[in-house]
């Protein structure tokens, strides 16, 4: 009985299907069977062509293309790369060179101050004995006359005293007694008057 | 009247009848825009392939663009073993992606909204990868049914579900295809209908939506292309690297 009202419904459901399709002038065209042949035909062909002509011609080429283009790209790369290298030892050589020079114009600024200054301090030297050596000789100088002046001092106060007395008293008197008292007279005040 | 939107998607004849014993093979819309398609392909491709430069041009660039976004593609999901399959996955692919984007023109025909066009593309799928895990495998490719780690009680039903599945692909990997592009034509004709019905005064809100209709029509048919080529190459690493 339940199966009997079930097969109903099955072929009532189809009857009501065929109904709707054809109330729909066809319903989906993609389930019109007219044209599937010539679909599979020409799918398969177009398809097929442009799987060969892809996968025998362009594919390859372009993969060729690419494979060229990273190759020389790595070339450029690596050349680029030398290149750096090249131009950091360069880089480095000449950094040897300033430092290098540096130092040598260091070393000759040394040896020049060295050099000057022994010369200045050579010179130095010799003019100081010089200056030394006369002033030694001025001294004596100084001295010779600073002596020869006292007696000098003597003599003429001797002079002196002899002419004033003659002026005086009109008789010479003995210039070894004047000069006596003169000398006696110099070694008592002498530091009074010449500071020694 | 809007026309019904169905009829965009009906075959019709172009040029005489051309009939091979009791096979229909006539030259029909649907046959002109797969030939438009495959030029399109050959051309595009052909012109990016020409010369190569080091600094590729615009042309050039979307070639070889399109040839690492499919073989990274491949190599991600089916590994190295899958290379001498590459030719056929990017054809595939570009024969899919050409179809579903020059459907997207107005007045075009799309030549995968129809079930028997995916069906003979998966189909062939189907069967090449049976082939091929069979070749690389034998007998040994029926491992793939018995999922490994499963309790000796529950596997005559697991074998069975994935045997289903397994026979079940090709339908699915068609219907997915054709479902997507014949739903969002009909949508946008149906849109397109009520801007006409609506007119000047309510015409607006269907227009609005139609244009991003459009928008998100050309994205399903880039997405569903793409779907289309990652699937076969998820099957086809099935049949290369058999996991199970």
């Amino acid at each position: 009985m339940i199966k009997k009202i079930f097969f109903q419904l099955i072929f009532f459901n189809l009857f009501f299907l065929k109904e709707v399709f054809a109330a729909e002038s066809g319903g989906m065209p993609q389930l019109n069977p007219e044209f599937w042949i010539s679909q599979i035909f020409w799918l398969t062909l177009t398809f097929g062509i442009l799987y060969i002509l892809l996968s025998k011609i362009i594919l390859p080429k372009i993969s060729t293309n690419l494979e060229l283009r990273k190759s020389q790209i790595q070339e450029n790369i690596e050349a680029a790369e030398k290149q750096r290298e090249n131009a950091e030892a360069k880089l480095k050589e000449y950094d040897d060179i300033i430092s290098k020079s540096k130092l040598k114009a260091n070393n000759i600024f040394k040896e020049a101050r060295e050099n000057v200054l022994k010369e200045i301090n050579a010179k130095k030297e010799t003019l100081d004995k010089q200056i030394d050596e006369e002033i030694k000789k001025v001294e004596q100088e100084i001295n010779l006359l600073r002596k020869g002046a006292s007696e000098k001092i003597n003599k003429i106060a001797i002079e002196t005293t002899s002419e004033l007395l003659v002026k005086l008293i009109g008789t010479e008197v003995n210039n070894s007694s004047i000069s006596a008292i003169v000398d006696d007279l110099s070694k008592r005040n002498g530091d009074k008057y010449y500071g020694n | 009247m809007a026309a019904n939107p169905m009829t965009q998607f009906e075959v019709y004849r172009i040029g005489p009848e051309i009939k091979v014993g009791a096979f229909d093979i006539s030259f029909t819309n649907a046959s002109l825009f797969m030939v438009i398609s495959s030029l399109a392909i050959l051309v595009i491709f052909n012109l990016g392939s020409k010369k190569n430069s080091l600094l590729p041009n615009k042309i050039q660039l979307l070639a070889e663009l399109s040839y690492t976004f499919v073989s990274k593609m491949i190599s991600d999901t089916a590994g190295s073993k899958a290379k001498p399959y590459f030719s056929f996955i990017f054809s595939l692919f570009m024969f899919v992606l050409f179809c579903n984007m020059f459907g997207m023109i107005p007045y075009t025909f799309t030549v995968t909204s129809h079930i028997i066009v995916t069906f003979i593309l998966a189909a062939f799928i189907f069967i090449g990868v049976t082939i091929i895990g069979f070749i690389k495998h034998g007998v040994g490719y029926l491992k793939l049914f018995v999922p490994s780690g499963v309790p000796i009680v529950l596997l005559p039903l697991i074998v069975v579900i994935e045997i289903i599945s397994y026979l079940s692909r090709p339908i699915s990997l068609s219907v997915r295809l054709f479902a997507n592009m014949m739903a969002g034509h009909t949508m946008m004709k149906v849109f397109g209908g009520f801007v006409i019905s609506l007119g000047v005064v309510g015409g607006w809100l269907p227009l609005s939506f139609s244009v991003a209709l459009t928008g998100l029509e050309i994205l399903v048919a880039f997405l569903q292309a793409y779907v289309f080529a990652i699937l076969t190459c998820i099957y086809l690493n099935d049949a290369l690297n058999l996991h199970h």
